[in-house]
């Protein structure tokens, strides 16, 4: 059989495949959840094909990049059925942004920062919704800016979510008294500087249009020293340095941030040096902020895929070490 | 129109995806497609926010913001080769302000609160009540202490690696691996992150086989 064969009949497989479970939504199948024995059997099955694949290296049967990236599919698609938990462990740097919002009086006002956009979204997304959860929870009253386009527009799929559930429903939260979200401001870090002597200044009207000294939650508000603490959520520049190096170190905001895993390591020394009240790291921040506020939401869910697709990328690692010393040390050496 | 938008999401995710077997023109397509919204996208955003809302609207009200006005006309000179070099006057602006702007902020912030943070009690805080830090604190401040210093070593290259200096060079080498390793596990974590959520939405939002 050809390969262009093969590929029509792969395609053919795949279409239908699509067709049939996007009917079946239609009419209301149910999702599929596999039980705890399926999801052993599955790590099981999982752990024997790499198994195999290490003893083919053995043998000097190298695979193809292809399979690599077909075990990295299955490893991050079949966890997101499992009805398996993990463990998380909350770390000090988390439970600190956790310590530091329950501490807040009611009424106290938290400026978040949405500055990612949907890209991002899988590791900020969940941060955004168990904070702003958690805020709602605790009477705080919430201030939204981005300086990301998108940012405000991810900050309203987080709002309709978080207002949405049953606990906030019961508040009855009004928008501008309760929360309130100014919108994208152009301009980088220089709004975050500007803002320093005037809000007002950069947001002269919310993300409706309302100007903002008719919004009762901010008109009082002139610059960071009526702000009690603030949340950044940070897909990169400009992002949580920016807000470190001028809002934290110039005005003297207290800040936590929540930032992309790419970008975690750089924010990192902030923290030790008290620039930062807290970090969340990537989707194990996010977990690990989920479980320290008791919010179960998709930053657990996805860390079961995170944690197979880690155990998979170091097998390959370790294949990929054995088939070098196997033939291409041997051959370099001959060199 | 929901079903219409989940379908036209689907099959640009799995346009994407495609190149993992091959380049083919399903996944040429699709990176056309995101290479021009996203250009669309800015320019509608510079223009409106930029040039719109902030030169437009506040032009009468400040009259400073002529003067960004003018810089940013005379950078399109460089569309004309005879004048590009008066492109080189608002470039040179843009340069020397930025620079002096970001020279301030990171001395103060990534130098001297980050030295600040590097010179701490290697075991305790509290000299006067005794010795009471925990064994994680102490070993994290000799961590920061013998990795901040070694990596000095390393990169101080007027003396040859050799000897006592070298063998600090080397196990400057090792905290730097250490660090390179870290991010780039976490690195390997957020591309993870991008793949899983793109299944999620595959599987959930679009097929509804997920909660």
């Amino acid at each position: 059989m050809s390969t262009r064969i093969k590929e029509i009949i792969s395609m053919v497989i795949i279409t239908a495949f699509v067709v049939v479970f996007y009917f079946g939504k239609i009419n209301g199948w149910e999702s599929i959840e596999f039980s705890a024995t399926v999801s052993y059997i599955c790590i099981l099955l999982l752990l024997l094909a790499l198994l195999w694949v290490l003893v083919l290296t053995l043998r000097g049967q190298l695979i193809g990049r292809r399979v690599v990236f077909l075990f990295v599919g299955i490893s991050v698609t079949i966890p997101l059925f499992m009805s398996l938990e993990q463990k998380i462990n909350v770390s000090p740097e988390v439970r600190s942004i956790y310590d530091t919002v329950i501490a807040l009086p009611p009424g106290s006002r938290v400026l978040v920062s949405f500055d990612f956009d949907p890209p991002t979204a899988p590791e900020l997304q969940p941060m955004a919704e168990t904070f702003l959860q958690l805020c709602f929870e605790r009477d705080l009253k919430v201030i939204i800016m981005g300086l990301w386009p998108q940012g405000p527009q991810q900050a309203n799929l987080a709002l309709e979510k978080v207002l949405d559930l049953d606990v906030i429903k019961e508040k009855n939260l009004q928008y501008g008294i309760d929360y309130v979200n100014l919108g994208f401001q152009t301009g980088n870090e220089f709004v975050i500087q500007r803002m320093g002597s005037s809000f007002k200044s950069m947001f002269n009207t919310d993300y409706r249009g309302t100007p903002y000294d008719d919004i009762p939650l901010v008109k009082n508000i002139k610059n960071f020293s009526n702000i009690d603490y603030s949340f950044n959520l940070s897909a990169g520049f400009p992002g949580t340095i920016e807000w470190v190096q001028i809002a934290v170190d110039r005005y003297g905001l207290l800040l936590s941030t929540g930032s992309t895993a790419v970008q975690a390591p750089q924010v990192y020394p902030y923290l030790n040096a008290g620039q930062l009240n807290g970090i969340l790291g990537g989707m194990n921040g996010a977990a690990e902020f989920e479980k320290v506020t008791g919010f179960k939401g998709k930053g657990t869910k996805y860390m079961l895929s995170q944690s197979f697709s880690h155990i998979i990328v170091i097998a390959f690692i370790f294949i990929g070490n054995v088939a070098f010393f196997r033939s291409g040390r041997k051959s370099l050496l001959k060199r | 129109m929901e079903h219409f938008a989940l379908w036209v999401a689907a099959f640009l995710t799995l346009g994407i995806i495609s190149f993992l077997y091959k380049d083919n023109p399903w996944y040429k397509v699709t990176e056309a497609i995101f290479v021009g919204i996203s250009a669309g996208y800015w320019v509608v955003v510079l223009f409106w926010d930029n040039f719109y809302g902030k030169f437009w609207v506040g032009k009468d009200n400040d009259s400073m913001l002529y003067v960004g006005g003018l810089l940013g006309l005379l950078m399109l000179m460089r569309l004309i080769p005879k004048i590009g070099w008066i492109s080189r006057w608002p470039l040179a602006f843009i340069v020397g302000a930025t620079s002096g702007l970001w020279m301030m902020n990171y001395f103060a912030s990534n130098i001297m609160v980050q030295i600040q943070g590097t010179i701490v009690p290697l075991f305790s805080a509290n000299f006067g009540e005794g010795m009471n830090a925990g064994y994680s604190t102490v070993i994290g401040n000799l961590v920061i202490f013998i990795g901040t210093f070694t990596g000095l070593v390393y990169f101080f290259f007027s003396k040859e690696h050799k000897g006592v200096y070298g063998v600090g060079a080397r196990v400057g080498i090792f905290f730097l691996m250490i660090t390179f390793g870290a991010a780039f596990g976490y690195t390997v974590m957020s591309r993870m992150s991008l793949l899983i959520g793109r299944l999620d939405f595959l599987f959930g939002d679009w097929l509804g086989m997920i909660k």
